[in-house]
């Protein structure tokens, strides 16, 4: 009945949003030429890395475009759902507009989580399904069924720890009402998520694992990809989404006491 | 025996506040060392609200008001005190008790910015578990209470403000709730939407017995509106009773502007015992106390030639004014 229920409104939610940004076609178009340029330019600049040495981390071209299309599908999620929905908590808090959002009698985390899309990134999605399917051509993967389910739980716990992330930093904004500048820093951690762990030095990989985890993000799923994957670390990935997903979850319930709305 | 629906009993509220010196000394130290002090807001406050009640809350910026309706409504958590709002602990926000309530603010809207309000009303619709036949059959019936109809379906940017505030009306009303907060829905709204917006306020609360808490600076809002007043000064309520029973006792005495027939009859009248304001001509403006209106007119109409006479009555602002920088009001 509640799935049924919360079923409908994201059904809603898709409907409105896609509408209202229907409604400026140019920005669309612009947003969907800069996805494909942007991809353009990310394997430009990774082919620009193994120009002179075959391997780095002990990746090649063609298995670190793996994680390029990995990073594409996730950054595409991120611009169609984190993105526009994320971002918007802080204003929500800013404006106090986050008062409507409290008293709807639905779950107010899917509510500021999933109300908005923005439909340009879908194409980054497709884009990065495409460069996926080429890779495995290209690396010769053979498709079955243990590997199409591991991918689909590693690259699920990546999305999960991701959201997690962001919405934490975004939750914060409850005490320190500005943090645009928290979210920014993220993103251009994501970056170094196009790249193979094992290319950065044992410090950074360090950092990248156990404080950011970045390494969890692409890394593991690629690595899945390659057949190059332990059970240990798919493992290790999903409790780590879990306990993000939770913790953020725990986090956001916790901030909400502290809500003090804005002056009317 | 009507029932109450919000019980409020020893309320308190406290925020930390930070506070900043002038200049850029002031600027560095607020940054490195921010200075915070807890600031009750809301000071032990207790009052009841029946079931239909319409209910104005008055005070003066900062007093309050807006503080309250939000833990009524369960926005804030309370610092000290209960509240019971139709049996719910409000900042529980149990689903039962958000289908039951609503909130509407003057300066802040839910409706969709580039849509139409009718594609709010069916997402609110959904939000609220109800079916597209019967999201239909309310949004037809609110939208005629309302007076709006080819604006549904033009986008909420392109709407004036008073057919935003309408339709906001009516996407914060499609699950019929049965407690209404509205924090200052008539602001920035031209005389005619505020009258409409009233207007509807009233056949609402008459056809659903609905409770309506609000708050607002027009005081025709709260004259046309609110039986019953709740003035809130700095934190604490400072008079809780029938609102004319306040404008009573807050004015005390009415104008009454005379034309006599001639100068000698306005002399006669200055001369008569009444209390006189001031004398221009025949003209003549004399002060009468409240409770004996009646027979002073008579005793006046008897005894003087009269051409024309106007009761002349006080401001409301000007004494409503008075309520919002005094502490205590028995009455």
């Amino acid at each position: 009945m509640k799935l049924r229920k919360y079923l409908k409104v994201y059904k809603k939610f898709l409907h409105t949003s896609l509408a209202s940004e229907l409604e400026y076609k140019t920005n669309i178009l612009i947003d969907l030429i800069t996805a494909i340029l942007s991809l353009i330019g990310s394997i430009f600049l990774l082919s620009i890395f193994f120009q002179n040495n075959g391997y780095i981390g002990g990746w090649k071209f063609e298995q670190a475009l793996i994680i390029q299309g990995i990073y594409t599908i996730l950054n595409g999620i991120t611009n169609t759902w984190f993105n526009p929905n994320l971002t918007e908590i802080v204003k929500h808090i800013r404006e106090g507009t986050l008062d409507y959002v409290l008293l709807k009698p639905i779950d107010n985390q899917f509510f500021i989580s999933l109300k908005k899309i923005n439909p340009s990134g879908f194409l980054e999605i497709i884009l990065g399904f495409f460069l996926l399917f080429f890779c495995i051509r290209i690396n010769q993967i053979n498709l079955n069924l243990s590997f199409l389910t591991l991918s689909l739980i590693t690259i699920s716990c990546s999305i999960c720890i991701l959201y997690s992330l962001w919405f934490f930093i975004s939750t914060t904004t409850i005490w320190f009402v500005k943090t645009w500048n928290a979210i920014e820093v993220l993103r251009s951690f994501l970056y170094i998520g196009r790249f193979p762990l094992n290319s950065f030095s044992f410090s950074l990989r360090i950092f990248f694992s156990i404080f950011i985890p970045i390494a969890f993000i692409t890394t593991i799923p690629s690595e899945v990809f390659l057949g190059l994957s332990q059970l240990w670390k798919i493992l290790l990935e999903v409790v780590v989404a879990s306990v993000f997903l939770i913790t953020s979850r725990k986090f956001w319930l916790f901030a909400l006491k502290f809500y003090s709305s804005a002056s009317s | 025996m009507v029932q109450n629906i919000i019980d409020v009993r020893n309320l308190s509220k406290s925020f930390d506040i930070s506070s900043k010196e002038p200049g850029l000394k002031g600027t560095i130290k607020h940054f490195f060392r921010r200075q915070t002090k807890s600031l009750k807001v809301i000071k032990d406050i207790s009052f009841k609200i029946k079931a239909g009640e319409i209910v104005g809350f008055l005070g003066a910026n900062g007093a309050g008001k807006t503080t309250i309706l939000k833990m009524l409504c369960g926005l804030i958590y309370p610092s000290e005190g209960s509240i019971l709002v139709s049996g719910y602990l409000p900042f529980r926000r149990k689903e039962n008790f958000l289908k039951n309530i609503t909130l509407i603010m003057g300066q802040k809207q839910q409706l969709i910015w580039d849509l139409p309000p009718i594609e709010s009303f069916y997402l609110n619709a959904s939000i609220y578990d109800l079916d597209k036949f019967e999201a239909k059959k309310r949004i037809k019936k609110l939208s005629e209470m309302l007076e709006i109809d080819e604006e549904l379906f033009i986008p909420v940017r392109k709407l004036s403000l008073g057919q935003r505030m309408k339709s906001e009306l009516l996407a914060a009303l499609i699950h019929e709730p049965n407690i209404l907060f509205l924090d200052e829905p008539t602001l920035g709204l031209d005389i005619n939407a505020q009258r409409n917006l009233r207007k509807f306020l009233q056949k609402y609360n008459r056809e659903t017995n609905a409770t309506i808490c609000l708050t607002s600076h027009y005081m025709k809002d709260i004259t046309s509106l609110c039986k019953r007043v709740i003035c809130v000064h700095e934190g604490a309520i400072s008079y809780d009773g029938k609102l004319d029973l306040l404008l009573k006792k807050l004015s005390p005495v009415k104008e009454i502007s005379i034309v006599c027939r001639s100068e000698d009859d306005a002399i006669k009248l200055e001369n008569s015992g009444f209390t006189v304001k001031n004398k221009i001509k025949n003209e003549i403006t004399i002060k009468i106390e409240n409770n004996s209106i009646t027979s002073s007119l008579k005793t006046i109409l008897n005894n003087f030639d009269i051409v024309d006479l106007f009761i002349n009555e006080p401001p409301i602002d000007e004494i409503i004014g008075k309520v919002l920088i005094k502490k205590d009001y028995d009455i």
